[in-house]
């Protein structure tokens, strides 16, 4: 499954850990938030980076304590249409204002691109089947945007102040 | 009213644009019907049992002639002539054909309307008091807020994906009739002694199959600080909200399961920690979208108008109508006038595009260019100079829309039912029809007195049976309809849920029961009380007791 960044797809350094194995010095590595919880100490002294995948129903406070040791937290779409990803992306940004990646897995659409981008995810992996190329297209459909205070692309009316008055 | 500038005209534009191109993959098999079903939800468009459905917002019931005509065309050219007004201030059309559905979208653009999130798990049509910003009686315009909120709900990136649909109201006045306290958030307007502005704040309210008022969170909330309550409110929606269970996925089930007081505790925290960044647009813009609902250009008329009493006097029919299709407006001279579209034996709602046609000259010609959709299904022309009110009655008359029967016993809110609704248990249009005829002879129905009768054609309530003085909700068991009787329900400013009053009634037997409740009623009235005054003095017994003795 590909994984995009800035409408392109980039080849993909992490990945994520078996529940049994021992979590290795080096390397991008994945893991569970029980495996963040238990191996905490360890985890300060990686030389490679260190992410977590959580389930959409955790708390993102549980990885409050961690986020200085986080490069990437990986947040799931179990089905295209369960949004609870959104609001814990957007609590990592604003709340605890993670500024690592943050990336969506599972059921990820490219009709959802737009949403993604505004709430602070970075990098994405496409589901099933297909191209980079509807993922684009569909990330650049709506230019504009009326919600203040997200990030992404798209332009909220005070950044557009040169479009035309009404006619 | 509110124009769109470019900014918003490019923002529908490209989102007819986006849905065509998912319209095409669909077609081209590159979305599964799973896929795409959301999307051309979030669009408006269903799949009923004959055919695709089309439900077309009209933000907070504002239309202006323009528009209306551009409704009328859409009704001829994509339908089989007529569209059918909802009880939350949408339009729907039931005979669109998929291809043509982004044409459509298309025309609805030129007049700056869509259909954007007029279904599907996301933030619906915000609706308002349909005399919102002419009442009588009201505080201030909701309507500048609505429309805030129209902007902000659209396409907003956390909150397109939620548990379940999200229903929200506004009213500006202490009259309730916008029903707020039936909504997922209602929020009334009101002034503190600074003459700033702010907001009551329920949440939770629903019908379905578990009816609930909202529970007041707020007494007072700063106007700048709506959007960003709105948001902590559903933020913790969006993450604890029940997905497992559809009927059990609206917030009021939320509410309800952790205590309003808890809930209130988790929002206000939520509320705290999202200082920053800005959600609220700032002091120049509110006033950029308040302009447009200043008044229009009323002349300064006398309050009485002679030729009016004049007429009054002569004309029997005409004063009946004036009596209870005419209402007080805030301006000297003028006004408001609500257009039955329930006419005795009629389908509730339905407006042919010829009485769309009708309904748009006689904005332009004397109301000012505006337009209102109510919840209950009717029309409204809010801006009406009282000298010209006998020239609108002989108008509507033309077209079979002088009915003189608001809030009365055949102004009935019925959903569409099986005869359109897939998820329907039973007709509710016939059953309508049926009551109407029964006691819609105008003498009998004004001596009735105010009546709000409403009906579902199944557990989903989209008839607001819940509300009604008089409930009726349409279900099945083993391949027959029956009906079960709800009584003493409301929708406005003392709201309260409608009680099951015992078993169900046949289709044959229901319009009886009906009447035979109604003449209950009349006998044991006391000082011209209402039924729902009458109801509750004396509950549910009087009622239950002659129901059952005779059917
Ligand atoms: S109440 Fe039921 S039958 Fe009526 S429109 Fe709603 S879903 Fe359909």
């Amino acid at each position: 499954m590909p994984l995009i960044r800035d409408g392109e797809i980039i080849a993909d350094t992490w990945r994520v850990l078996d529940e049994g194995a021992e979590i290795p010095g080096q390397g991008d590595v994945i893991l569970s938030l029980e495996r963040l919880r238990n191996g905490a100490g360890q985890i300060a002294a990686r030389a490679g980076r260190t992410g977590v995948a959580i389930e959409n129903s955790a708390d993102p406070g549980e990885l409050e304590a961690h986020l200085a040791h986080l490069d990437l937290i990986a947040l799931d779409f179990p089905a295209f249409t369960d949004g609870r990803a959104y609001s814990q992306a957007r609590r990592l940004r604003v709340h605890f204002g993670f500024a690592g990646e943050l990336r969506a897995r599972g059921s990820v659409l490219a009709d959802q691109a737009g949403f993604l981008t505004r709430v602070g995810f970075d990098t994405f992996e496409l589901a099933g089947g297909q191209s980079l190329k509807v993922w684009n297209a569909s990330a650049r459909s709506m230019t504009l945007a009326y919600q203040r205070g997200y990030d992404g692309g798209q332009a909220t009316r005070e950044a557009v102040t040169e479009l035309p008055a009404p006619a | 009213m509110y124009r769109y500038d470019e900014f918003d005209a490019t923002f529908v534009r490209q989102r007819v644009k986006q849905f065509r191109g998912q319209v095409e993959r669909r077609a081209a098999g590159e979305l599964s019907e799973d896929e795409f079903r959301p999307l051309r939800l979030m669009n408006g468009l269903y799949l009923q049992l004959h055919a695709y459905m089309l439900r077309v917002a009209v933000p907070y019931g504002t239309l202006s002639a323009r528009q209306m005509r551009k409704l009328a065309f859409i009704a001829d050219s994509y339908d089989r002539g007529y569209g059918h007004f909802t009880t939350r201030q949408n339009i729907q059309y039931n005979w669109p054909r998929l291809p043509d559905v982004p044409d459509i979208l298309g025309h609805l653009a030129e007049v700056e309307m869509h259909a954007i999130q007029t279904s599907g798990n996301c933030i619906r049509n915000v609706t308002a008091d349909h005399w919102a910003g002419v009442a009588a009686d009201e505080v201030e315009d909701p309507r500048p807020y609505a429309e805030l909120m129209r902007q902000w709900s659209s396409l907003h990136p956390e909150f397109s994906f939620l548990p379940r649909k999200f229903k929200i109201a506004v009213t500006g006045s202490q009259a309730d009739r916008a029903a707020i306290r039936y909504h997922d958030i209602g929020l009334r307007l009101k002034k503190n002694t600074q003459g700033e502005a702010g907001f009551e704040v329920f949440v939770g309210g629903g019908m379905g199959r578990t009816p609930m008022l909202a529970a007041r969170v707020r007494d007072w909330l700063a106007r700048d600080d709506l959007l960003t309550y709105l948001e902590a409110i559903m933020r913790v929606f969006n993450l604890h909200g029940r997905r497992d269970n559809k009927y059990k996925a609206r917030i009021k089930i939320l509410v309800h399961a952790l205590g309003a007081e808890e809930f209130s505790a988790q929002v206000e925290e939520e509320f705290a920690r999202t200082g920053a960044p800005r959600i609220m647009p700032g002091e120049g813009e509110l006033k950029r979208i308040a302009a447009y609902f200043a008044p229009p250009g009323y002349d300064a008329l006398r309050d009485d108008d002679p030729a009016l009493a004049l007429r009054l006097e002569k004309h029997k029919d005409f004063a009946g109508w004036v009596e209870r299709n005419v209402s007080a407006h805030g301006v000297p001279g003028y006004a408001i006038v609500n257009i039955s579209l329930k006419p005795i034996g009629g389908i509730p709602g339905d407006a042919s595009a010829d009485q769309m046609r009708a309904v748009a000259d006689l904005a332009e010609s004397f109301s000012l260019d505006e337009i209102r959709i109510s919840h209950e299904q009717n029309l409204v022309l809010p801006n009406v100079r009282k000298r010209d009110l006998f020239a609108v009655w002989l108008s509507l008359g033309e077209h079979g829309l002088a009915d003189a029967n608001i809030g009365l016993a055949s102004d009935i809110i019925a959903c569409p039912g099986l005869d359109y609704c897939g998820l329907a248990t039973a007709r509710s249009i016939p059953v309508a029809q049926d009551i109407s005829k029964r006691l819609g002879e105008p003498a009998r129905q004004r001596e009735i007195g105010d009546m709000k009768i409403k009906i579902s054609g199944c557990i989903n309530a989209c008839g607001h049976h819940h509300a009604g003085h008089i409930g009726i909700l349409g279900l099945e068991k083993r391949g027959r309809e029956y009906y079960q009787i709800t009584l003493g329900g409301s929708g406005d400013e003392s709201a309260s849920v409608g009680e099951i009053i015992g078993p169900g009634f046949s289709s044959e037997n229901l319009s009886g029961a009906v009447e035979t409740i109604v003449d209950t009623y009349v006998e044991l009235r006391q000082n011209g009380e209402t039924f729902l005054e009458a109801y509750r003095r004396v509950g549910p017994e009087p009622f239950k007791e002659a129901v059952y003795a005779t059917h």
